[in-house]
């Protein structure tokens, strides 16, 4: 742990689980993120909205470090979860996703079975001593993720043969198996059909008793149905960071108020 | 405006007018841009197809009389007076008789056969046996060696019958052709006739063409593809064994792993260039690296496979690599997304996606290299005859072998008819392994193929 960090991270640690602390990202020549910083709290739902390519998904790939898989991308600035520096040299980001999960915009079911699609993540990193105990959290995954009474019965049937919101949300089940503590969800309900969407919404709205949950999202409706705190991106700035309500209601940035009355974006 | 609204038809003029029953004139030019071009797709086509008939049938006309061969059934007396004149029934002894020794049994046998049918000949002994192989004294001798009891009694035997008289069974060789051929004379035809006639000569499928091994230039009937056979498949081992692991742990690194900088960029292109570089390149170099400066043996199935192998590897890897690359990043990308390491996302999830491309890719270089006669060349395949089949794996890789397209070359340059026609065979029996070997690979990828 960096002694540094801790003494200047004075909040409740108990509350905020990411804080990020004047992060830039670039993209070789061009500066995608700009001195964002922002706090996410525990059992929170936080979303992230803003116009396409205001860097709202650079951001939230910063969180557990998918952005290591690009090469030209570089980020500066420090990002602490729970208190530690997750861009530490010491840190194997590898351990990160383990607790930082991730959904991705299209459902991306690995092409085997759906038990196998969940068990996949304890597996690696050895959660379950037995069988029994994998069924468990197999059943227990699927549960959380709203999807087991309808593949109780076809574990064993491919889990790309499903339809395209049973998908997302087996991509979920996967994700909460491995047990992560934060939840990013990068657009998971674009690809969708609004009943699907309405599912995965109260989905996230239920996982938000364990996990702190952040979501980006085009849709402004469901930002504002799903999150308890709402940030918002234009041009790779945080513009604006506070509860809903008062973003959708009463924002403080004329470019929020902008965005949201539809007239940037 | 008011020049328009002036117009007869009181409305602007339309740009697409007259009537949709009748084509412009720019319609007709497109109309007949795209008629000529299906004539000349058509004409291709077509062009490609008849080159095909006519090749599969040359091939398959000129070929299959391989496949049979003259035999001659004769009753054979083992004279103990000529094979074991001691009586002892010692081994030994009966090894010091020569197939030169041989030849008054063979002799008689053909009298004997000839004066029990009752056919009329002016023929002397020497020149009855004339119409057998040179090849049957070395069977017999063979047979008498495993069979030492057998001197004294009589045996039936089935010989090859000599290329010529194979070859007028044949219709390849005629009367008219045998005019100036000291090998066989009018006599002797007539002979084989009367024999075919009796039932005692006929033409029957030949095993021995595609087990048996290689024969020297005065016994073309006694060769087969066999052994050659046994060295193509014992490079084909070699190939397999380094080329895939080394081929797709390549492919694996620099797709996956390697960092994009000018380096990696250099490798790319190289690997490219290397799949169109001259086979006979690689075989100069496998016969200076590994030959003169590795000492390996020379014509050992080892060093063709190490020489195919440097052949075969640009093709796996960029094989591999589209195969890979085929494989869509959101896998990847679920695979890190929960927590897996580069390496597990790869060989876990990108690696059993992308397994069909890279066994297609695979069977194909290895078909590839099955067919590559130019490397060979130089490092002593070709020309060397194997008598026998090697009998362990050591021998099988490094006893000096032939293989299946450097001994088609060998027959189709040596003099005598009867190898060209064997040449001919044994290309049927290579391009059976080149469609065997591709269509598995076109079956695999359509059974293994998963789309998303």
């Amino acid at each position: 742990m960096n002694d540094m960090t801790l003494m200047d991270n004075t909040v409740d640690t108990q509350k905020i689980k990411i804080a990020a602390k004047d992060v830039n990202v670039y993209y070789g020549d061009s500066h995608a993120i700009k001195d964002v910083n922002v706090e996410i709290e525990d059992k929170t739902v936080t979303a992230f909205i803003g116009p396409s390519g205001c860097g709202k998904s650079t951001f939230l790939r910063c969180l557990n470090r998918m952005n290591d898989t690009i090469d030209i991308c570089r980020v500066k600035g420090d990002i602490l979860l729970d208190g530690e520096d997750i861009y530490d040299k010491r840190v194997d980001p590898v351990q990160l996703r383990a607790k930082v999960g991730m959904v991705f915009q299209k459902p991306n079911p690995f092409p085997k079975s759906i038990y196998d699609n969940v068990a996949y993540g304890p597996r690696i990193h050895g959660l379950a001593k037995n069988k029994t105990e994998l069924d468990e959290i197999v059943e227990k995954s699927l549960r959380r993720g709203a999807i087991w009474d309808e593949v109780k019965d076809r574990l064993d049937a491919p889990g790309t043969g499903l339809s395209g919101g049973q998908q997302q949300r087996l991509c979920i089940a996967r994700a909460v198996a491995t047990e992560p503590e934060v939840l990013l969800m990068d657009e998971p309900c674009s690809a969708l059909d609004p009943i699907a969407t309405a599912q995965v919404e109260e989905l996230i709205d239920e996982l938000r008793s364990q996990y702190s949950v952040v979501i980006v999202t085009h849709s402004m409706q469901q930002a504002a149905r799903v999150s308890q705190k709402t940030a918002f991106f234009h041009l790779g700035n945080l513009v604006e960071f506070g509860p809903t309500g008062q973003i959708f209601t009463n924002p403080e940035d004329p470019r929020t108020e902008s965005y949201i009355t539809g007239r940037i974006g | 405006m008011t020049d328009l609204s002036q117009s007869p038809a009181g409305a602007a003029p339309r740009k697409h007018g007259g009537s949709l029953l009748e084509q412009t004139p720019r319609t007709k030019r497109r109309n007949a841009a795209e008629t000529r071009f299906r004539a000349y797709g058509i004409a291709a086509i077509t062009a490609g197809l008849i080159m095909l008939v006519i090749l599969v049938t040359t091939i398959v006309s000129k070929g299959t009389g391989a496949f049979q061969q003259t035999f001659v059934t004769l009753q054979v007396e083992l004279l103990e007076s000529k094979l074991d004149k001691k009586g002892e029934r010692n081994i030994e002894d009966i090894k010091k008789v020569t197939t030169f020794g041989y030849a008054p049994i063979i002799k008689g046998a053909m009298e004997a056969a000839v004066e029990e049918l009752g056919i009329e000949t002016s023929l002397k002994a020497k020149e009855l046996a004339g119409i057998l192989s040179k090849d049957v004294a070395a069977q017999l001798r063979d047979y008498v060696i495993a069979n030492p009891d057998q001197i004294g009694q009589t045996v039936e035997f089935r010989f090859l019958a000599s290329g010529r008289v194979d070859g007028y069974m044949k219709g390849r060789v005629t009367r008219d052709s045998i005019v100036n051929d000291k090998n066989i004379s009018p006599e002797q035809l007539d002979l084989v006739d009367a024999l075919a006639a009796a039932g005692v000569l006929e033409k029957t499928f030949n095993l021995d063409f595609i087990t048996g091994a290689d024969a020297s230039d005065a016994r073309p009937e006694a060769a087969g593809m066999g052994v050659s056979m046994l060295g193509s498949l014992f490079m084909m081992f070699v190939v397999l064994a380094l080329a895939l692991p080394i081929g797709v742990a390549a492919s694996i690194y620099l797709e996956e792993f390697a960092p994009q900088n000018w380096l990696t960029d250099l490798i790319e292109v190289n690997i490219s260039n290397l799949a169109a570089v001259p086979s006979i390149v690689f075989g100069i170099l496998g016969l200076a690296v590994f030959i003169n400066y590795m000492h390996l043996p020379t014509s050992a199935p080892l060093v063709g496979g190490l020489v195919l192998t440097l052949m075969t590897l640009p093709t796996i890897i960029i094989s591999t690599r589209a195969s890979l690359k085929s494989v869509p990043p959101s896998i990847r990308d679920a695979a890190l997304g929960v927590g897996a390491s580069k390496m597990q996302a790869v060989f876990h999830h990108v690696l059993p996606l992308a397994a069909p491309g890279i066994l297609t890719g695979t069977i194909i270089g290895l078909a590839q290299a099955l067919g590559e006669t130019a490397p060979l060349l130089l490092i002593g395949m070709v020309g060397f005859i194997a008598s026998n089949a090697p009998e362990t794996l050591a021998d099988g890789l490094l006893a000096p072998n032939s293989a299946m397209p450097a001994q088609i070359y060998e027959w189709a340059k040596r003099a005598d008819p009867a190898f060209y026609e064997r040449a001919w065979g044994g290309i049927i029996i290579l391009l059976l392994f080149l469609v065997t070997m591709n269509t598995l690979a076109v079956i695999l990828r359509r059974r293994f193929e998963r789309r998303w």
